[in-house]
């Protein structure tokens, strides 16, 4: 499809009615961050724990996506869970094994798992 | 003060001011105590927001019901109520916020705005962003020339090194003689400890994109590439992807936006010879040819590749682009100092707590990247110097840790921005050593075209090498100076013209570890092996073997229970007594 100008914001409207926990059907996002430094510390492995979490508990309201390096490389492998209507939380030095854990706890049950969580919020965009 | 910002507002802090007022009538405080409507407060999670001045209590997540016993309490009793005051998240729980972390409390994200939050393999995320509107705007509503006065305005310079306004370098290109010029993007970022471009293109590899095609309309260029190193495969997947997607939605090829617009893009992969990042050998490598530079000028942009004039930015520089065009030149111009404007990503590395990639506006101090974002230097110790623009740059000395982070102020003090790789050293690095290995970097990725660099690094090497062995002479450090000089005024290109910068920063500002190498035959650092002995102390040695054990060449004599003994000739000098003895009894000097 060869876009005009007006496109661009169907197609920005159409994504976020996906990405944006609100409008959507999700209910939680998980966001696997994936740069070189990610994948480097085994995001590929926390990725797939997560997505046999989801299968495990048959679950459909849980959006797993990836994405780039969040920046503090020393931490990774990171990912950042979004619940609706709540701030962000980032967690870092996963492991398979806490992948499961915060599954269960915060997926599933609604708490932070604050030993592995670094904080919550997002950052300042200017 | 009652908050009335918009997230406020729709949490009702408007009823929340009726009641206030009509509270504090009942009472007769409405002339004592004034209501005032504030702006955001940016807390708008914990809205509304109530701050009584002057005690600067404050107040959140209140109801209309709360208010007639918070007027009773506070204002007439003068009790404040603590279940409705702001509990700081450290004593609550012990997550703490993001923006209070101080890696990234310090940061302001405009290229790296996308970072972590859009998946890079789609191009709707990217456009849900606001992601192609800048290019949109430009091919609706403006000429070429006014999209490099925006630019121009906004003040941005080259982000792969040298500074270069990035407007005025457009605008030369546009001016240039013949119908057929071409752009490039510069992706073969090769200094040891630096990886900005990589993770901008691996996690945002459309505003690269973006950037380009704004460029090629402004400059009048319908054909480009992005020369990208080989050694990065998830980055160059990822560009391959965008471009593949932005194709199939007619933003790259004729027609673009349904516009008389064309450009095409093609990927190179470069084969990472460091000398390629400077334009005139990527354009011959572009070409096909050996990567050797050529005398400038001519520049690129009146004579580059295949002899037209052509326009070669950095990924930072291009990823900036879209967000100037978005937001306007007023704000970039806004963010830094008078002379650097906008911010500059970094990649810190070296002896730090936290070491990433982060985004800080120009100007920044290299004591609150260390401190406050880097998290200090690893185990406590003592923060030596930071290498600052990889091999072309210099070192900056615990000294001028407040220096702000700007273009000029940088080469003043011997380093530059460069692309902005930043090494932070601790206590235990030797200076002498690093400048002989910043150099043994450029001297082997010397292209070998012209003498001063092919040659002249090479004898600066073996003078290094030299003092590091503990064979320096007196006057090795004037002979170093002389050559640096001289490499540098004659060398043809960037790559010889500051191979030399390491040595001159460290012999500037550690010029007594220099002495101490050629005089004393001592490395202050303890890290020139040539230069240091391990020793047992019998005194403290109490035979528990274990150095025995460890050794890993068989240089330790002495049986369990009884003193031990380092033989000189055996000892490789690699530390390993001295970290496995629990009793302090392994000394080295």
């Amino acid at each position: 499809m060869k876009l005009k100008p007006s496109d661009l914001d169907k197609i920005a409207q159409k994504m976020r009615s996906v990405t944006n926990l609100r409008k959507g059907t999700s209910r939680i996002k998980i966001t696997v961050h994936m740069g070189t430094c990610g994948i480097a510390s085994g995001a590929r492995d926390i990725l797939s724990a997560f997505l046999s979490c989801v299968e495990e508990e048959g679950v459909s309201d849980v959006l797993i996506t990836t994405s780039g390096c969040a920046g503090l490389c020393s931490r990774e492998p990171m990912a950042t869970v979004e619940a609706r209507d709540k701030p962000p939380v980032k967690y870092v030095d996963l492991t398979k094994e806490k992948v499961k854990r915060i599954f269960k706890d915060y997926v599933m049950g609604g708490k932070i798992v604050e030993e592995y969580a670094l904080a919550i919020g997002s950052e300042r965009v200017l | 003060m009652l908050c009335a910002g918009t997230g406020c507002v729709s949490n009702r802090s408007l009823e929340i001011q009726t009641a206030l007022e009509s509270e504090l009538k009942k009472y007769d405080l409405q002339d004592e105590i004034q209501v005032v409507l504030t702006g955001c407060n940016g807390f708008c999670s914990n809205g509304p927001i109530l701050v009584v001045q002057p005690d600067g209590i404050f107040y959140q997540m209140l109801k209309v019901e709360d208010i007639p016993h918070l007027v009773e309490e506070h204002f007439l009793k003068g009790r404040p109520i603590e279940k409705l005051m702001y509990i700081p998240p450290d004593k609550k729980s012990p997550v703490p916020k993001l923006s209070d972390i101080g890696f990234f409390k310090k940061q302001q994200l405009v290229v790296l705005s996308n970072r972590g939050l859009i998946d890079p393999e789609n191009i709707d995320e990217y456009i849900a962003r606001d992601g192609y509107k800048s290019l949109a705007k430009v091919l609706t509503s403006m000429k070429p020339e006014e999209v490099i006065e925006e630019i121009k305005a906004s003040g941005l310079r080259g982000r792969g090194g040298a500074g270069f306004p990035t407007g005025k370098k457009w605008e030369i290109c546009r001016g240039a003689e013949g119908d057929e010029k071409y752009i490039i993007c510069n992706a073969d970022e090769g200094d040891p400890g630096a990886f900005m471009d990589r993770s901008v293109v691996e996690s945002d590899p459309h505003a690269v994109l973006e950037g380009m095609l704004i460029g090629a309309y402004a400059i009048g260029a319908e054909n480009g590439f992005i020369y990208i190193r080989d050694e990065y495969p998830l980055a160059l997947k990822r560009i391959k992807r965008a471009i593949e997607q932005a194709g199939e939605y007619g933003l790259l090829g004729e027609a673009i936006l349904g516009t008389d617009f064309n450009f095409g893009l093609s990927v190179n992969r470069g084969a990472g010879a460091f000398v390629c990042g400077e334009e005139t050998s990527l354009i011959s490598s572009l070409e096909g040819n050996n990567p050797a530079p050529r005398t400038k000028p001519p520049f690129p942009a009146l004579s580059g590749y295949m002899g037209k004039p052509t326009n070669i930015n950095n990924v930072e520089t291009w990823a900036n682009v879209p967000r100037i065009i978005n937001r306007g030149a007023g704000w970039f111009a806004g963010i830094g100092t008078e002379s650097s404007k906008g911010t500059k990503v970094f990649s810190i590395v070296g002896k730090l707590k936290n070491t990433g990639l982060v985004e800080v506006p120009m100007g920044i101090t290299l004591r609150e990247i260390v401190y406050d974002i880097g998290g200090s230097i690893l185990d406590d110790k003592k923060f030596k110097a930071a290498q600052m623009g990889g091999p072309s740059g210099g070192c900056i000395p615990a000294s001028l840790i407040d220096l702000p982070i700007d273009y000029e102020s940088l080469t003043s003090a011997g380093a530059i921005m460069g692309s902005g790789g930043l090494i932070v050293m601790d206590e235990d690095t030797c200076m002498v050593e690093i400048a002989r290995y910043f150099l043994s970097f450029t001297q082997d990725e010397s292209c070998g075209k012209c003498p001063p660099c092919r040659e002249g690094t090479k004898h600066m090497l073996d003078i290094l090498t030299g003092i590091t062995k503990g064979e320096g002479k007196e006057e090795d450090i004037e002979i170093l100076e002389g050559m640096a000089k001289l490499i540098k005024q004659t060398a043809i290109c960037g790559l010889g013209n500051t191979a030399p910068n390491p040595v001159l920063s460290t012999i500037r500002y550690f010029r007594d570890e220099y002495e101490a190498h050629i005089k004393d035959k001592r490395c202050p650092a303890r890290v020139c092996k040539a230069l240091i002995k391990f020793n047992i102390l019998p005194d403290k040695c109490n035979g528990c073997h274990i150095c025995f054990k460890n050794c890993p060449s068989d240089a330790i004599t002495g049986e369990a229970k009884q003193i031990h003994e380092i033989i000189q000739d055996k000892c490789i000098k690699c530390g390993m007594c001295f970290d496995v003895c629990k009793f302090d009894a392994v000394r080295y000097e």
